[in-house]
């Protein structure tokens, strides 16, 4: 590190991050392939789009408690019918996008990198899917509640966060 | 128009929406559809406590954290002006089975026996909330994603280490349900 610091070429500074997100084909989701530099603001677009997927959220029920006790006891079609219907046209959509090789609004290729499995996604994923029946919410739901003025999901989102933390933490002792 | 908007919106609808989210983040910027991450980047913004997993530089994945405020908002937007007076359908099977345990109240999406800061308080109400957020938090990072990064934008990308997660998921959630949830919910 010492012998770094004196040097400020951009690729040897990085080192000190760690920018490949940690065996990054453990966890590929969600992270920024854009090699672009954009002013913050232009985040703006992220937040349209997030406000669009919180009012589906709400006004498709997929928030509520209830339709998730309700899927995982198969007592309802609701859920499945969302998610298959968005899996569809995903897939659709990212065959067309690598059909076509669109690109993104600033001219950009658009990137697409395989996931590697690990044993992460069996325990990990069971894990989730406990907590997930638990609480009636994934991720974004737990947003979308405390949006609509559930303020004690704050405390599910904190816990959230402190689980995260914690396998950050345990990372390396646990089995992938 | 807007009466319309009000009720509740059929699954093919939002699935639809939901569905054409995975193009619109790829064409406004390369970003792939994803939420559990924003957990993480909150981690290595406020407390990275030197731990590797959590150095690296979260504001190039500031756009994330806009995503998941944007959906706050949005659940806002729809609470306010969009709300729907009518109490939440529920299965009968599972309303009469509710009841066993105390839990009646469906005029809102989140049962107020459960999500109240009266029942945080609560040994059911502790272990649902506090626990069930931990687990939440805990297993989408060791998994690597949540139902939109694997179970949408992995499969979306026909990613079968995506579909293994999904399955996992839905396993949990099935033991969870039928199995563990009701003696949690007893206490």
């Amino acid at each position: 590190m010492q012998t770094i610091k004196n040097n400020t070429t951009e690729q040897q500074t990085e080192k000190e991050w760690n920018t490949d997100f940690e065996v990054r084909s453990l966890d590929t989701i969600c992270m920024n392939e854009s090699h672009q530099q954009h002013p913050w603001w232009y985040n703006f677009k992220y937040l349209a789009v997030g406000i669009l997927f919180g009012i589906v959220f709400v006004k498709a029920e997929i928030i509520s408690w209830f339709r998730i006790q309700e899927m995982f006891r198969l007592q309802s079609f609701h859920m499945y019918g969302v998610i298959g219907t968005a899996v569809i046209i995903g897939i659709i959509s990212v065959w067309l996008i690598k059909r076509f090789k669109v690109k993104t609004i600033h001219g950009e290729e658009i990137e697409f990198h395989p996931k590697k499995f690990n044993k992460g996604q069996i325990y990990g994923g069971l894990l989730f899917g406990l907590g997930w029946a638990i609480t009636g919410a994934c991720p974004g739901p737990l947003f979308a509640q405390v949006g609509t003025g559930v303020f004690v999901v704050i405390v599910v989102i904190l816990s959230a966060i402190a689980g995260t933390w914690t396998y950050g933490y345990f990372r390396d002792k646990l089995p992938h | 128009m807007l009466e319309l908007l009000k009720h509740p919106w059929p699954w093919y609808v939002a699935g639809a929406i939901i569905g054409m989210i995975v193009p619109a983040l790829l064409l406004l910027g390369n970003k792939h559809f994803g939420i559990s991450s924003s957990f993480r980047h909150i981690c290595a913004a406020c407390f990275p406590a030197n731990i590797s997993f959590f150095k690296y530089d979260w504001k190039k994945e500031a756009w994330n954290l806009f995503f998941v405020g944007g959906i706050l908002i949005g659940a806002f937007i729809a609470a306010q002006f969009l709300a729907d007076p009518s109490p939440v359908v529920v299965n009968p099977k599972l309303a009469t089975e509710l009841a066993g345990y105390g839990i009646s109240d469906n005029s809102h999406l989140l049962p107020k026996e459960i999500f109240s800061f009266e029942s945080l308080f609560t040994l059911r109400g502790f272990i649902m909330l506090v626990g069930g957020g931990f687990l939440v938090g805990f297993g989408t990072r060791y998994a690597g994603g949540c139902t939109s990064g694997h179970a949408i934008m992995g499969l979306s990308n026909l990613q079968w280490p995506s579909l293994v997660a999904t399955i996992m998921f839905m396993i949990g959630g099935l033991l969870m349900a039928n199995f563990i949830l009701p003696f949690i919910l007893r206490l």
